[in-house]
């Protein structure tokens, strides 16, 4: 097996992205409305949104990293 | 009445530290898990020393590809471009579009074929394998301490930085973050090392878009960024598009912030200066070298320069934005934290530089000195609520990580292969060396580390040392070219003209002076005989003189010396090696498909942004 055969890259970075993709997209979803919080990214909830892109983002690299486990 | 204003200053200007929540914390652990968790899973595959240091030359193409680009994301690129767009305006996009861009084709058109095609197993050894054992020691040496003080320097910034920003201890900041290196390069070698780049090289793009929407949001978008910066030009006495514009003003050096003409800028930083880094570092050549074909390795400089031409867009842009945001009326209210009062003292949210007694620094006019390192982390601070902070730092931890990882594995490479296993112990076993390799991690680390120390202590040996770097490195690409597409340049010529290179190169420095600076460090040592408008003009033509003389020295010294046999040359020389077949490929796998389509893009930039 060579040096690189046993690890597909896109589960680390898959993973990481999910779980803090998933931690911010939660929080963002509890603070939601919270003026204070989200007065330095002019009122937007970015915790919400960037941490469902992220969450997205790395869902999909471990779809395609579970597609070719299975094929 | 002065003294009161200066305290007073200090005051506004120290920064109190911004408190981070229990969600910054857990998303700084968890990257810190993964980062490791990949130096574990990857530890069971590293059988050989080829596995160790070269991935065992197993990697595709797209990782090796954004693995080049991300080893060389380091502290200096994402601190130090953010830096430079705050100093400089777009014009420091030339670092990419006219200096990183055209030198990566041609690494992986023109030179790929040499480097990955003779089975060198590093840039020193392909010197070896062309020319002779001094060149390669001369190198190897070089190349080395370069390395272990690259990575020290940036270890410092990093325990500096964090310090200031965070009111994280100095010592325990630096040594986390290099024990986790340690960690993972140790364990899983270059592989690991590439793998973590690309997942730094995700984070980093995901910690940094956010940063750029809001920035650009707050300050209205380009139209409203130019006219702010446009107001800010005039007033520091520049053309109003000065910032906005990287080649209408560069007809001369005066009329445009970098003090830089436009000729000294293609030739010194465009041809010289990054033809050296990106053709001939082995810090990222390596990451070429472990791909999994040749085919492969030529792709991986191109696919790099497709994320590194917008690059710019990532690194430079919040620098730009950070002079002029929190300047309106319509900006929102400072954030609390460490820059609410700086616009009184700094520009835009980009605090003023304190000396070492904590005073603002003035510069020969007495105007305060920004400190613009601080730009990019400013705007963190100031943009990102809880939550995305800790993303934003991880990001910043990332680059340095991965900028440090990049350094290690070049450095253990080069000290197992060009220097222990030729000078000190050859003929061993490769589970010898593969043990030589993870033991140089430790004290290529360990020396990184007493070398962050010295640069805390002792800032004029660093700013010697690197002064000396800049004229070991500005010849190289010379002994390269001609030594790739030159048959008839020897062993003796590449020796001489680099040495000859590097003299002059310090002799050309030590009689130049950029405008108002005082003899010592900054040149005019041998007498002051050439003044340039900026420091930077002074580096490119440094640099086009070490090229030249160079050049011909290697020339002159090879016609007089006796040639090696066409024979030896195989495979080493561009008109000795049988061109490399793509056509078997699928278009857009070719690497001169990808070639074509990486320069039309970073023309168009050029011209949008003329």
């Amino acid at each position: 097996m060579s040096a690189t055969g046993g690890l597909d890259i896109r589960i680390p970075i898959g993973g990481l992205f999910t779980v803090v993709g998933a931690l911010l997209a939660g929080y963002g979803a509890r603070t939601a409305g919270d003026a204070t919080i989200y007065a330095r990214s002019l009122s937007i909830n970015m915790n919400l949104w960037w941490g469902s892109a992220m969450l997205l983002f790395g869902a999909v690299l471990l779809g395609f990293a579970w597609k070719r486990g299975k094929g | 009445m002065l003294a009161a204003g200066a305290v007073g200053w200090y005051r506004i200007a120290m920064p109190s530290v911004a408190a981070l929540s229990w969600l910054d914390y857990a998303i700084i652990l968890i990257y810190f898990l993964f980062v490791l968790g990949v130096g574990v899973a990857l530890r069971r595959f590293m059988r050989t020393s080829t596995d160790f240091f070269l991935s065992g030359r197993s990697v595709p193409a797209w990782i090796t590809g954004l693995a080049f680009v991300s080893a060389n994301l380091g502290a200096q690129e994402v601190i130090g471009m953010g830096a430079s767009g705050a100093k400089y305006g777009i014009a420091t996009s030339h670092f990419y579009w006219i200096g990183a861009i055209p030198a990566m084709v041609f690494v992986g058109i023109f030179m790929m074929p040499f480097y990955y095609g003779s089975r060198a197993r590093s840039v020193p050894e392909y010197l070896k394998l062309r020319f002779d054992e001094k060149t390669r020691a001369l190198n190897a040496v070089s190349f080395a301490v370069m390395t272990v003080f690259s990575s020290g320097v940036s270890m410092y910034a990093m325990g500096k930085l964090f310090n200031l920003l965070l009111g994280w201890s100095f010592d325990g900041s630096m040594l986390v973050a290099a024990a986790i290196v340690l960690a993972y390069t140790f364990l899983g070698g270059l592989t690991s090392a590439i793998y973590n780049e690309v997942l730094q090289f995700f984070l980093i793009v995901f910690g940094f878009v956010p940063l750029v929407f809001l920035g650009l949001r707050d300050v209205g978008g380009w139209a409203g960024l130019s006219a702010r910066l446009g107001s800010l030009a005039v007033r520091n006495g520049y053309p109003a598009g000065a910032y906005t514009h990287a080649w209408t003003y560069m007809g001369h050096a005066a009329s445009n912030p970098v003090g830089v003409e436009w000729f000294g800028l293609v030739m010194g930083l465009g041809f010289v200066l990054s033809f050296g880094y990106w053709c001939t570092d082995f810090l990222v050549v390596q990451r070429a070298m472990a791909a999994n074909s040749m085919s492969a390795a030529r792709r991986t400089p191109l696919i790099g320069a497709v994320p590194k031409m917008l690059f710019p867009f990532l690194v430079i842009l919040p620098g730009m934005i950070a002079v002029v945001a929190g300047s309106s009326a319509a900006a929102p209210a400072p954030a609390p934290g460490i820059h609410a009062e700086a616009p009184a003292a700094g520009q835009g949210i980009v605090p003023v530089k304190l000396d070492a007694a904590g005073r603002p620094e003035r510069d020969v006019g007495g105007r305060v000195v920004l400190d613009y390192d601080l730009a990019t982390p400013a705007m963190l601070l100031h943009y990102f609520p809880t939550g995305l902070l800790g993303l934003g730092l991880t990001a910043l931890l990332a680059s340095f990580m991965s900028g440090m990882a990049g350094n290690v594995t070049a450095f253990n490479t080069v000290w197992t292969y060009d220097l222990y296993q030729s000078y000190i112990r050859p003929g061993a076993s490769d589970a010898h060396y593969l043990w030589m390799g993870r033991f140089a991690t430790v004290f290529g680390i360990g020396l990184s580390l007493a070398a962050a120390y010295v640069a805390a202590s002792y800032n004029n040996i660093m700013e010697v040392l690197q002064l000396v770097f800049a004229f070991v490195n500005a010849p190289l690409f010379a002994t390269f070219a001609l030594g790739m597409f030159w048959r008839r340049a020897t062993g003796h010529g590449a020796f001489a003209g680099l040495a000859a290179g590097i003299l002059g190169a310090a002799v050309h420095h030590g009689i130049s002076l950029p405008a108002g600076a005082a003899a010592g460090f900054k040149g005019g040592y041998l007498g002051t005989l050439v003044v340039y408008p900026s420091e930077l003009a002074q580096t490119f033509w440094t640099a086009v003189v070490a090229w030249t003389t160079c050049f011909v020295v290697t020339i002159v010294v090879s016609l007089a010396t006796r040639p090696r046999p066409e024979a030896e040359l195989r495979g080493l020389v561009y008109s000795l090696t049988p061109r490399p077949d793509a056509e078997a490929l699928p278009l857009l796998q070719r690497p001169l498909a990808l070639a074509v389509i990486v320069l039309s893009g970073t023309l168009l930039l050029n011209l949008v942004f003329f």
